[in-house]
């Protein structure tokens, strides 16, 4: 690094110029005590954002409809989770990719998750024991053939659009959906008891910290996406920069999210990569702005530097 | 002029580092009780509300961390601590982004100050990173439709499997310790370097680049 040595020679540095009295510690003290100030009071009468989290429990309450409709869906395979791809599963649903670079698909699958099995005939076979219909229903779904499968959950499917809910429960008009409407049927009453949830959490472990089964179940339905929406969350409303509520979120991310806003990012289904590797550049050139002939140069270009130093030249 | 060494200690690498700690940063250096004129600016704040803000992003965030996830969402006094631990992120933030544009805008970088401006990106993406991962460990409606959202950018570069931001553990884990360690060893190391050589001269200056 170019003067490196000689700028450690301070005296000789600032040779010629005025040197005041310039007391550091007070500063950082007086900046202690007024940030501490600030933040108190902004704490005290702004508190902070905190909407309690969807569980799987008020999910089925509040749409049960929805619910039983993303549970067909995970049955079907049509969900985006049995659709995403790594590192879930080996769909390609969601796997992204920009000409050869297909980090996606490199990384490979090393979170398995099988949405049928994971969401809704595991929690059903737990559920079955002491539930001799369930059991049966579960053992009639098992022995089917995969197009008899397919046909008793496209018929369940369509007859969701005409449902109707009462006390809770799913009614569908009478059909030929086999043992669709009983495990279902189940499946809500467990999800609205909210054993559904702790189901999704389990794991062989007896403590567990990861979400990823019950969040992937939750972001497959619409009620979630809704809720966000409400609080302007989409990406489509620059979501990854807002909080909750009226408060202020990852602000600095504006522009990454600026990005999703605008062509090719907000057409292309590979958003998510494009503005990654786009954002990865411009961090780069940020930290080498030192070295770039041009980049470096602005500061002279644009005398913001006048302000800065008003005065101090004489 | 050369210095005299003891020959006995030729060759001893604690001798070397403290010689080497003694010509790069003198007390004079790191606590200096007078600064150029030109440091008389507004400008030259922002840096240290940084520093301040950053203090009590830490202080709350070590009384959250000592009570508990569920602490902050169940008490009154853990909301509160939760509060100042936000707004405090919020002020740090600010001010970081303010000192970062009046460093561009007088170019900082010049005369051998490269390596300054370098860890000073570094600890604005750092910073970044500790706070994304602390909005995924609030344990509300916003954490969840974060992590839903942002798994999707970790899995479209191929790291969403070992950096599972539907994981709180591992979230919280790298929050509260590993980001916040880097970041703070490179506070001492970005500090250290504007103290070793100095603040830049203004640039209406004839300087180096």
């Amino acid at each position: 690094m170019r003067g490196s040595r000689r700028s450690v020679d301070q005296a000789a540095y600032y040779a010629g110029v005025r040197m005041v009295p310039y007391d550091l510690v007070k500063e950082l003290v007086l900046a202690l005590a007024g940030t501490a100030i600030l933040v108190l009071v902004l704490a005290a009468v702004l508190s902070s954002p905190d909407v309690p989290p969807v569980t799987i429990q008020s999910w089925a309450q509040a749409d049960p409809t929805g619910f039983e409709r993303t549970a067909v869906q995970e049955l079907q395979g049509q969900s985006t989770s049995a659709q995403y791809g790594p590192p879930y599963n080996h769909a390609t649903g969601s796997v992204q990719s920009f000409g050869f670079i297909q980090p996606q698909e490199w990384a490979g699958v090393h979170l398995p998750v099988d949405p049928a099995r994971d969401f809704v005939l595991q929690p059903l076979q737990t559920a079955s024991a002491g539930n001799p219909q369930l059991a049966s229903a579960l053992a009639r779904y098992r022995a089917a053939s995969p197009g008899q499968r397919s046909s008793w959950l496209d018929a369940y499917a369509h007859a969701l659009d005409k449902a109707t809910v009462r006390n809770g429960q799913v009614v569908v008009p009478p059909g030929s959906y086999g043992p669709m409407a009983e495990m279902l049927s189940n499946l809500l009453t467990i999800a609205r008891s909210g054993a559904l949830d702790g189901q999704l959490r389990s794991s062989t472990r007896f403590y567990q910290t990861d979400f990823t089964r019950p969040l992937l179940f939750l972001g497959d339905g619409d009620y979630f996406a809704g809720l966000a929406q409400e609080q302007h969350l989409l990406g489509s409303q620059w979501g990854v920069m807002n909080e909750t509520g009226s408060y202020p979120g990852q602000t600095w991310l504006w522009l990454y999210t600026m990005w999703y806003q605008i062509p090719p990012y907000n057409a292309s289904s590979s958003a998510d990569l494009l503005v990654i590797l786009s954002m990865g550049v411009l961090t780069v050139a940020l930290a080498l702005v030192p070295f770039i002939p041009g980049l470096r140069d602005i500061p002279r270009w644009i005398p913001v530097h006048r302000l800065i130093w008003r005065g101090s030249d004489r | 002029m050369s210095e005299r060494i003891d020959p006995e200690l030729r060759g001893s690498w604690t001798f070397a580092i403290r010689r080497y700690l003694a010509r790069q940063l003198p007390l004079e250096h790191l606590l200096p009780e007078r600064q150029p004129a030109f440091v008389r600016s507004w400008t030259y704040v922002f840096g240290a509300i940084t520093l301040a803000a950053l203090t009590w992003v830490v202080v709350s965030g070590a009384v959250c961390a000592f009570f508990g996830p569920q602490w902050w969402h169940v008490s009154p006094q853990g909301r509160f601590f939760n509060s100042l631990h936000f707004w405090s992120t919020q002020v740090f933030f600010v001010f970081m982004v303010l000192h970062l544009w009046a460093q561009f805008f007088g170019a900082g970088w010049r005369d051998g100050r490269a390596l300054t401006w370098v860890t000073g990106v570094l600890l604005f993406v750092l910073s970044i990173g500790t706070a994304f991962t602390g909005y995924l460990s609030q344990e509300n409606f916003d954490s969840q439709w974060i992590g839903v959202n942002a798994k999707d950018a970790m899995n479209s570069v191929g790291i969403g499997a070992f950096f599972n931001v539907l994981n709180f553990g591992q979230m919280y884990g790298l929050h509260v310790l590993l980001l916040p360690g880097a970041l703070l060893l490179f506070v001492v190391v970005h500090i250290l370097l504007v103290r070793m050589r100095g603040v830049v001269r203004p640039l209406s200056e004839r300087s180096e680049r």
